[in-house]
């Protein structure tokens, strides 16, 4: 395993086909083309929008990455700190090293309960470690209550997004699936999205009203105080977190915040840069089991101290899921997320994944960019995603033998080290040439789409259209 | 070793050294902005699709009442902590006179059939102080499943962002079932209790142990992430707001 310090690699659905096998079936796909250039184009003019709105952006973007390295710099003693906050209050409190070990607690934990359906706050917490297949697994159905993840579950699909995850469809395909797959669904349902949000809100009352069992994640979680963070739009998450009698919210390690005034920062930043909104239409706030609750929170590794055990890699765990980068990304925007293989997609999951798993479990992963840098501008808590794929593309190249693929890599690495340099030819469109006739991988000069970027580089097209 | 010291154990192993900058807050801190402005956090609010009416203290039950009988409301919840007097005109009238349904397209269905309407027992309270273990959970559900509208006070707003922010242990905003379940949230929110931007919300909410911030009425943008009002929170948020 190749994670620093021979930190324990993360499992779960991290891991795919490599990326420019999966990236050229998928840039094969018009209509999810299609689907991606809209939805992303629509998201990326709100939030420039929202974001020019406030005067101190600059500011904020600077105490969210402060505030979340200060986190790393003490995680221990936060989670201790956490801990005893949460356990004072009557929360239940668990850990888990990996994603397998996480999933069995929180299934003996459903199993004691007796019920056999659970119903689910978004979380990519949960996609990442597979806890719906380990559910299944004990005969327990997890129900997905957002709109997106719905669509997704219904249609027997993968995430491809992590604030949208159902991005790669349109209206009507949505319509479609919800027509073949919603029990009881109006045979005439239209693909007019306020119908379609009408259809998920008539199948999930009954079961908002009857399960007694929910599943979350958390945006953040306060060190200080053991609170537990939601955000959302749609209400199905304070349906979840309010109304059963069991309540189990998992919760990677990194999610801290050291003080309740540190929300200040992030519930500004986070709706601004991911939804595009002023402010996201419902955001939950709870401090210990409420209401009569019983109450537990589930503290996950999973490769999340293999990742902050990398000096040039740990401000992957700023990350805040905002979708920014990945609604930016001009890489992302052609290949869709699909293609990445991983929960996590698009530029975060190009750095967050490998670190994850283990360079050497996501080796192509690393040069799924171009290195145009938008990412790391969009990035609300300042994550340089650029030098971070410089840097992890030299670690997947040291941790190879001489096999052809290494030499690809190393080529690759050299094309793409110096941001300058990888500029150049890619604005020359040299790069295509340069793989194919240096490279001797067939998976890598064939695929021409990627690492290949397009024609026009995202900076280019960026700066001619303004 | 347990799970839990393994994992501490390996933080502690990947972790770089502990001396961290200070934070730099040199963002609009709480404190610094004074009062929110009542006209920015009713456009903001409007941008939400909100409806929002701003009234003189002693019009507040009239303003009330006439949101209830245009929403055509036959039952109201409240939390047990609103003063009686906001709901008073809209009680004793007795009746909900037949009324348009209001412009909202979700309204239609929560309208009724046109009929008058006799009002036994016009407005349920909600007590939000008992904890709601067992029974009471079953009973909280079942009457709010049946209410049509809800009313509450609030914590804080945040002119800003229109964002207004319940304190689920204070009487006057009730338990979080409450404000979910019915289809109409009806907030009554006075001038003080606005604030200028999310700093200055943070610290009045210092300590305030479960909280719901609602910025406009329930919404998604999952679907081509186009916002679509309406999922499954209130599809309609009303605000009055007492300058
Ligand atoms: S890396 Fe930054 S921009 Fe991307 S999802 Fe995370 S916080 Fe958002």
């Amino acid at each position: 395993m190749t994670t620093f310090l021979g930190m324990p690699a993360g499992g779960g659905n991290l891991t795919g086909e490599p990326f420019p096998k999966a990236a050229r079936e998928a840039l094969g796909n018009a209509q999810l083309r299609r689907n991606l250039a809209k939805a992303t184009g629509t998201i990326r003019a709100k939030r420039a929008n929202v974001v020019g709105e406030l005067p101190d952006w600059a500011q904020l973007r600077a105490a969210g990455a402060a505030i979340k390295d200060e986190v790393l710099a003490n995680l221990d003693e936060h989670l201790v700190r956490f801990e005893e906050a949460l356990t004072s209050r009557g929360t239940h409190v668990h850990w888990a090293r990996d994603a397998g070990e996480a999933n069995r607690i929180v299934a003996d934990l459903v199993r004691a309960t007796g019920t056999r359906e659970v119903i689910k706050v978004k979380s990519m917490a949960t996609v990442e470690i597979g806890l719906n297949e380990a559910l299944a697994g004990i005969g327990v159905h997890a129900v997905e209550t957002d709109l997106a993840e719905l669509i997704v579950q219904l249609g027997k699909d993968k995430s491809s997004h992590i604030l949208v995850p159902a991005i790669h469809r349109n209206r009507s395909e949505i319509r479609d699936v919800f027509r073949r797959e919603m029990p009881g669904v109006d045979p005439d349902l239209t693909d007019d999205p306020r119908a379609l949000a009408e259809a998920a809100r008539r199948h999930l009352r009954h079961k908002f009203m009857t399960v007694d069992v929910a599943i979350s994640g958390a945006n953040f979680g306060v060190a200080e105080t053991g609170s537990l963070v939601v955000v959302e739009s749609e209400g199905n998450g304070r349906m979840c977190l309010t109304l059963p009698r069991t309540l189990i919210s998992v919760v990677g390690i990194e999610k801290l915040v050291p003080r309740w005034q540190d929300l200040e920062v992030f519930l500004q930043l986070l709706p601004r840069s991911s939804t595009g909104e002023r402010m996201n239409p419902y955001t939950s706030v709870w401090t210990g089991p409420t209401e009569g609750q019983t109450s537990h929170v589930v503290l996950v590794d999973n490769g999340r101290t293999a990742t902050l055990a990398d000096p040039d890699g740990r401000a992957a765990l700023r990350c805040i899921r905002c979708s920014a980068c990945l609604n930016s990304c001009p890489v992302y925007e052609r290949t869709g997320g699909h293609a990445y293989g991983s929960t996590y997609p698009g530029p975060i999951g190009a750095v967050l994944s490998p670190q994850l798993t283990g360079v050497d479990r996501n080796p192509t992963l690393p040069f799924a960019s171009s290195l145009c840098g938008v990412c790391y501008d969009v990035c609300p808590v300042a994550i340089d995603i650029p030098a971070m794929l410089v840097h992890l593309r030299g670690r997947v190249a040291s941790a190879k033998g001489t096999t052809p693929e290494s030499t690809a890599m190393r080529a690759l690495a050299w094309a793409m080290a110096d941001a300058r340099r990888w500029r150049r030819l890619v604005r020359l469109g040299r790069f295509g040439r340069l793989a194919s006739r240096h490279v001797p991988l067939p998976g890598w000069s064939t695929a021409r789409d990627l690492p290949q970027p397009p024609k026009e580089t995202f900076r280019d097209w960026w700066e001619s259209s303004r | 070793m347990s799970a839990r010291d393994e994992v501490l154990a390996r933080v502690r192993r990947a972790k770089g050294p502990r001396e961290v900058a200070p934070v730099p807050r040199e963002y609009r801190a709480a404190g610094t902005r004074g009062p929110g402005d009542l006209e920015l956090f009713a456009e903001r609010l409007r941008d939400y699709r909100a409806r929002v009416r701003v009234v003189a203290v002693d019009e507040v039950a009239d303003a009330v009442a006439a949101a209830l009988r245009d929403r055509g409301a036959r039952h109201v919840v409240t939390a047990s902590g609103v003063p009686p007097e906001w709901t008073a005109t809209w009680a004793a009238a007795g009746t909900v006179p037949p009324s348009a349904p209001p412009s909202a397209p979700p309204s239609a269905e929560q309208a009724g059939s046109g009929e008058p309407v006799e009002l036994s027992d016009p407005v349920s309270r909600i007590e939000s102080r008992v904890p709601l273990g067992g029974d009471a959970r079953e009973a909280l559900r079942e009457i709010v499943a049946a209410a049509d509208a809800v009313v509450t006070a609030c914590h804080v707003a945040v002119a800003e962002t229109g964002t207004i922010v319940l304190d689920h242990d204070a009487a006057d905003q009730g338990p979080r079932a409450l404000t979910l379940v019915p289809d109409y949230h009806l907030v009554v929110v006075r001038a003080e209790q606005v604030v200028a931007g999310v700093p200055d919300a943070v610290a009045a909410l210092d300590g305030v142990r479960t909280q719901t911030w609602i910025s406009g009425p329930s919404a998604t943008s999952d679907i081509e992430l186009e916002r679509v009002e309406g999922v499954h929170g209130p599809r309609t948020l009303e605000v009055v707001i007492v300058r």
